[in-house]
């Protein structure tokens, strides 16, 4: 399972524009590389991912083959209420994977 | 896309020009790799949060405290907290491994815990776990210099080192200092030629897509002057590194690096 450095502050105003990043560990293999073998390699990427923040979905990706390994999301939102950050990404096979994060909005 | 697929012979006539007397670089002009990138991948390197050799230091934390096998102890069952048990160690390696009396780098030295220690098989050079464990350990010494031990069986390395560093290898028949000490800060096709300093190592490599160590580095080097690169883990690749280390003295470390 894939592991991800996840960038939320712990701590904001309310009413802030705070700023999220996702590094997402995943070699994205495209699929239309060769291995040694000469065999193509089999595809293996990240095919979506979402952000949701009490509920409310903040971001969304569709990823494609072309996308680096190890995709990095980074964007804003408003930070309007205390409450848990939902971090979500399915890949190929539909295994989605999910982490939080906390936000405490004074 | 790398400089050895663009017709690197024809680059290197216009360098070979310029070959004149050899001098090392001054210390005052020494430059880190990192300062001949763009403005991007610098600010890559710089932020944690977007650096993705910090993915490999995460999994080499968890590696730090995972037990090899059932009932084999854990880095961290030794040594403790890598912050404090690690602080340093990467910026004195290559280093002499006083039992045997051998030079290792730091992934030789944390292979001989592995077998040693750990009663485990050694990890494969540029494994995924090894360079793992090598970049979370590294990861301990960031920004403090690179410190090489003053150790009379690490100056036969070194030397032995600046001897391959100095001697023209490849089909394309050049040295490794007619780029670095000479000719650094000029182009190779787009590629900027860097002064080879390796105090961030291991990288974490955009053209790879992945992490790789010193060595996978130079071994780069190595064929694109179509030589037969040194194996990995030879004692080549550790004298050379033992030079390198000496060469960047006082440089702060900045383990993982990002590199284009
Ligand atoms: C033909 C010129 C050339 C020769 C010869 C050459 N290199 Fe390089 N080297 C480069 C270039 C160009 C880069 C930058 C990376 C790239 O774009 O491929 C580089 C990168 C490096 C780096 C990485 C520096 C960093 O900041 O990460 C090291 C270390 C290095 N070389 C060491 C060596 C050693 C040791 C040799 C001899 C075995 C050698 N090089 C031979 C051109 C050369
Ligand atoms: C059973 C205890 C034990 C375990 C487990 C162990 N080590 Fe060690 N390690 C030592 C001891 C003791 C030394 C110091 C000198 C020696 O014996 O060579 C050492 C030395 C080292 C050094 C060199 C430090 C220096 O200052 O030069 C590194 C690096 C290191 N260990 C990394 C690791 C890593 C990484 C792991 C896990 C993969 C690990 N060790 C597991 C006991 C252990």
């Amino acid at each position: 399972m894939a592991r991800a450095l996840i960038n939320v502050p712990a701590k904001a105003k309310r009413g802030e524009i705070v700023e999220v990043k996702v590094l997402i560990s995943h070699p994205m293999e495209t699929g239309f590389r060769m291995g040694p073998d000469g065999k193509f390699i089999q595809r293996e990427i990240l095919k979506s991912f979402a952000c949701t923040y009490d509920g409310e979905a903040v971001f969304s990706a569709d990823l494609h083959p072309a996308m680096s390994a190890n995709p990095f999301f980074a964007f804003n939102m408003v930070a309007s209420q205390s409450g848990v950050v939902t971090f979500s990404w399915t890949d190929d096979k539909d295994q989605t994977q999910v982490q939080t994060a906390k936000i405490d909005v004074e | 896309m790398s400089w050895r697929a663009r017709g690197l012979a024809l680059a290197l006539l216009g360098l070979a020009g310029a070959v004149g007397a050899r001098a090392d670089i001054p210390a005052g002009e020494r430059k880190s790799g990192a300062l001949f990138m763009s403005k991007q991948t610098q600010a890559m390197q710089a932020d944690d949060t977007a650096n993705p050799g910090m993915l490999a230091a995460a999994e080499g934390e968890g590696l730090w405290n995972a037990s090899p096998a059932p009932g084999g102890k854990s880095c961290a069952q030794c040594h403790g907290a890598a912050e404090t048990a690690m602080k340093g160690v990467a910026a004195r390696y290559p280093a002499v491994h006083e039992a045997s009396g051998r030079v290792v780098d730091l992934d030789g030295r944390i292979n001989v815990c592995r077998q040693e220690k750990q009663n485990a098989s050694p990890l494969a050079r540029e494994s995924r776990e090894l360079l793992a464990l090598s970049a979370y350990v590294g990861l301990q010494s960031r920004g403090l210099a690179v410190a090489p031990p003053d150790d009379a069986r690490l100056a036969a390395a070194r030397e032995r080192g600046r001897a391959l560093w100095e001697t023209r290898m490849g089909q394309l028949n050049f040295s490794c200092a007619q780029c670095h000490d000479d000719n650094w800060g000029k182009h190779l096709g787009s590629a900027p030629i860097p002064q080879a300093h390796a105090n961030a190592y291991p990288i974490y490599r955009l053209e790879w897509q992945g992490m790789g160590s010193l060595q996978r580095r130079l071994r780069n080097c190595m064929s694109g002057v179509r030589g037969e690169p040194f194996a990995l883990g030879s004692p080549e690749f550790i004298d050379l590194e033992a030079f390198l280390a000496a060469r960047a003295q006082g440089m702060p470390v900045e383990t993982p690096g990002v590199r284009p």
